[in-house]
């Protein structure tokens, strides 16, 4: 049993299947990408149990009872995109978009995880993550303003 | 690719899980974060039969201060060390090392267990506790031991626990008081393995003379590399330009790396002098700082 993007979810998997595979071939989330399979480029990345994690690096057996967020469950249910990810649109923050779900589950790991990110905290950070058409500027732009947003939401919400 | 076919084993003790290895002992493997037995076994340079799964131990996952020394728990993830108090103030080095582990969603699930018992020759905590003379404990049916790290680490991938052991436990010595620490690395791209690495610990007197110093490089021979020479050269002098350039000297002599795709054997020795100047500096700096 597991839950996904808030959703619980029960199926079964041999135990060498991995997590990425699981999450698309099983339950047709194919939002999570498969590029490189050894934890190297960042395109199957999710959150679980509120951390970014490879998921080509964990078998589903090992997901059993965590919450796993990915990419499908960042848009509300009306459609209405994550704050990230008007980012990502307003920066043109992506190319080809194959990197982008798991770009958008580092950065959100990467920012609301951290107090302060200065540019190179979020050159550092988003590093984990790999973009063959080389659009890293707009990346960074669009987290850089995403953690401006939420410091000022913790800072409207203090004050 | 997939891995190959294996049987999942899922322990919820230490007793259990040593128990499990004995009786399959050979074509069994201990999965810990699994953050460089995966690739293997995606790979198919891995094809463990019995995959003994640690992650559901909860009793192998703490960070404790046990007055002269910390404990961590073997099933730790770098993630906790990373956000533990009691790690930075403490031992100082082993937060640095973490910072400089792969990328944040590596070390989301990465364990310092894992990291040790795999014994990368690249890897940061195995120079970390070599340079700390931290302690590895082992159990197995037979027992409990406890093992130092320059007993522990034998050579590329491989420690000295046995076939039937688990390793629970690593106890890392508190900083001294007037200690600086640094754990500097250089690599192809950020979070890439280290091609050359630094773990530096220095400890001052009244008047800043370093009368401690440990220092451990890795990424350049077949396992974490104490460097006496260098400590030697180094210990009961105040820093000076000349001990400085003396000890990059020493540095550069006492590694004997082995070139790859990624450095030439002669570059990582550079490297290996560098990173140990720039360490030492900024640990004496910590240090000087610290008073």
């Amino acid at each position: 049993m597991v839950t996904v993007n808030g959703e619980q979810i029960s199926g079964s998997a041999e135990p060498r299947t991995l997590l990425t595979d699981f999450l698309r071939d099983e339950l047709r989330l194919t939002g999570t990408h498969v590029g490189c399979e050894h934890g190297v480029c960042g395109a199957c990345t999710v959150i679980i149990d509120g951390f970014a994690t490879r998921s080509c690096l964990m078998f589903a057996v090992q997901a059993d009872g965590s919450e796993i967020q990915t990419i499908e469950g960042l848009a509300s249910a009306e459609g209405e995109m994550h704050p990230l990810q008007k980012l990502f649109a307003k920066h043109r923050a992506l190319q080809c978009g194959f990197c982008t779900p798991g770009m958008l589950m580092t950065a959100i790991d990467l920012v609301q995880s951290s107090k302060k990110l200065s540019e190179e905290d979020i050159r550092i950070g988003m590093s984990a993550a790999l973009c063959r058409c080389t659009g890293y500027e707009g990346i960074v732009n669009a987290v850089s303003e995403y953690a401006e947003q939420l410091q000022d939401e913790e800072a409207s919400n203090v004050g | 690719m997939k891995p190959a076919s294996f049987s999942y084993l899922l322990p919820k003790t230490v007793p259990e899980a040593v128990k499990m290895i004995a009786e399959h002992s050979g074509d069994a493997r201990f999965i810990a974060g699994g953050q460089s037995l995966v690739p293997m076994m995606n790979f198919r340079l891995a094809r463990p039969s019995v995959l003994i799964d640690l992650n559901r131990i909860p009793d192998l996952s703490y960070i404790k201060d046990r007055g002269d020394y910390i404990a961590v728990g073997a099933m730790t993830r770098e993630r906790m060390i990373e956000n533990s108090d009691i790690v930075r103030d403490m031992c100082p080095l082993v937060h640095d090392a973490t910072l400089n582990i792969a990328h944040l969603p590596i070390r989301s699930r990465g364990t310092i267990g894992g990291s040790i018992s795999n014994a990368d020759p690249a890897a940061e905590y195995p120079a970390t506790m070599l340079a700390l003379d931290a302690f590895m404990v082992a159990k197995s049916e037979r027992g409990e031991r406890e093992i130092g790290a320059a007993d522990f680490f034998d050579g590329v991938l491989s420690t000295s626990l046995e076939a039937d052991e688990i390793l629970t436990e690593v106890r890392i010595p508190k900083a001294p008081a007037n200690s600086g620490s640094a754990f500097i690395e250089i690599s192809r791209r950020q979070g890439d393995y280290a091609l050359a690495g630094i773990a530096a610990q220095v400890t001052l007197d009244d008047d800043e003379n370093i009368i401690g110093i440990q220092l451990a490089a890795c990424g350049v021979g077949p396992g974490p590399v104490r460097l006496n020479q260098v400590e030697d050269g180094v210990r009961g002098t105040t820093l000076t330009a000349e001990i400085l350039s003396n000890a990059k000297e020493a540095a550069t002599a006492a590694v004997d790396p082995e070139g790859d795709v990624h450095a030439t054997a002669a570059y990582r020795r550079k490297l290996t002098g560098v990173m140990t100047e720039r360490a030492l500096r900024k640990a004496v700096l910590r240090a000087v700082g610290k008073k």
